[in-house]
């Protein structure tokens, strides 16, 4: 779907996109539960990341893959960024203090959207394979940890939004572990490189 | 193998810059929510307590900067609340009795603040502490005069407040430690008060 947006369709979409998220109304309102914080706002930050890499002109994109080999700096950089975006005081801060809220509008996009954008096409099947699954253990490490806890974990948010956040995760995480199954038993895969698919029989 | 090697050294550079953020940001890995950040932050560079004007359960007009000299234990409540409150009233009635010496001798202050003034008149404070089953002696319930000075309060103590939904609030509750010279040293959970009660014996005795 994204990958059929042309380069100025794509750039609109992202700046409309962003500023939409920007506008303080919106953005109370998705600050108002940490579960719609992490689960809607974050996602949402993350995709304006995503739709601008289809709004850089293609010399841009072959120059970065130079130090990019199979899209493993980009991971690096997402993961690295994405973990501090997971610590509950990250998430208070980016609500009580306008410099950490202005980080974060700009490090999603940036460092973990756009990274991810220009990797995931770079990436081998079994890069991939790694970054899925530490995707599902992450949504599960977190849920639980959200759901077990018995203190709340942000000053900002309550305890019940807390586990259900915990909850949904797990759910998310299921239902990825579940997709990347269907996947691998009848799914096709496509190779960047021009080798035939390594889909299994 | 050039963009391999670069691609290697891109990544070793950025684990490194993330580590050291990482570890800045979580106080070397020991602080992972704001509640922790707020109590390591305060051991470290203790946070002069403003300047604010207060009523009293006696409808008494102080200033807490009146209270200079002795240790204080503050808490923050609101008289409607059931839950934290009511466990931060016991663990202050119990303090009372563990403290009574110090406190006979005025070296110590029992204080706690209500962040919810528009309520809690000094009758209602009053009642919370006759609930609490204060001894009255040297344990104060005060209400901030002005929302400023609330503000201010909350600011400095590192107070948050949510409304809980159901017409009360969800609050970070904690036992919060002043020092005679008006600094806020010390804030521990409400099952260690014992670590707040040394803290205070050992600065007496100092």
């Amino acid at each position: 779907m994204i990958t059929r947006l042309r380069h100025h369709d794509a750039a609109y979409l992202a700046a409309i996109l962003f500023l939409v998220l920007l506008s303080p109304p919106v953005k109370r309102a998705l600050e108002e539960s940490m579960t719609i914080q992490m689960l809607v706002q974050i996602p949402l930050l993350i995709t304006v990341g995503l739709l601008m890499m289809r709004a850089l002109p293609a010399s841009v994109v072959a120059a970065t893959s130079d130090w990019n080999y199979r899209g493993i700096s980009g991971l690096v950089l997402a993961t690295v960024t994405s973990t501090f975006w997971m610590l509950p005081l990250s998430l208070d801060a980016a609500v009580t203090s306008p410099l950490a809220a202005v980080a974060k509008y700009l490090s999603v996009p940036l460092l973990i959207g756009l990274p991810l954008a220009l990797s995931w096409p770079l990436m081998s099947f079994v890069i991939r394979g790694v970054f899925l699954t530490e995707c599902i253990a992450t949504f599960f490490r977190l849920g639980w940890l959200y759901l077990a806890s018995p203190e709340r974990l942000c000053n900002l948010y309550m305890l019940d939004d807390q586990q259900r956040l915990g909850h949904y995760m797990l759910w998310i995480g299921a239902a990825l572990f579940l997709g990347i199954v269907w996947k691998l038993i009848w799914g096709r895969f496509d190779s960047h490189d021009g080798r035939p698919d390594i889909a299994s029989q | 193998m050039k963009p391999l090697l670069r691609t290697l050294f891109v990544s070793i550079t950025l684990i490194l810059i993330g580590g050291v953020a990482l570890s800045a940001v979580t106080d070397r890995f020991h602080a992972f929510t704001s509640e922790a950040v707020r109590r390591i932050a305060v051991r470290q560079h203790p946070v002069d307590v403003p300047v604010v004007a207060l009523d009293t359960q006696s409808g008494a007009r102080i200033n807490i900067s009146d209270l200079r000299g002795k240790w204080l234990l503050v808490d923050f409540i609101y008289t409607r609340c059931q839950t934290y409150c009511a466990a931060l009233g016991n663990e202050f009635a119990q303090l009372q009795g563990k403290l009574a010496g110090p406190l006979a001798q005025g070296k110590v202050q029992l204080i706690s603040i209500s962040f919810d003034p528009a309520h809690d008149a000094p009758r209602e404070l009053t009642s919370y502490l006759q609930r609490s089953r204060s001894r009255g002696a040297g344990w104060l319930a005060v209400r901030p005069v002005d929302p400023a000075g609330l503000a201010q309060l909350k600011r400095s103590f590192g107070i948050t407040v949510i409304p809980d939904g159901l017409g009360g609030y969800t609050h970070n509750a904690a036992i919060h430690v002043v020092d005679p010279q008006g600094k806020l040293v010390e804030i521990v959970d409400l099952e260690q008060s014992d670590l707040a009660m040394r803290t205070i014996l050992e600065g007496i005795e100092r």
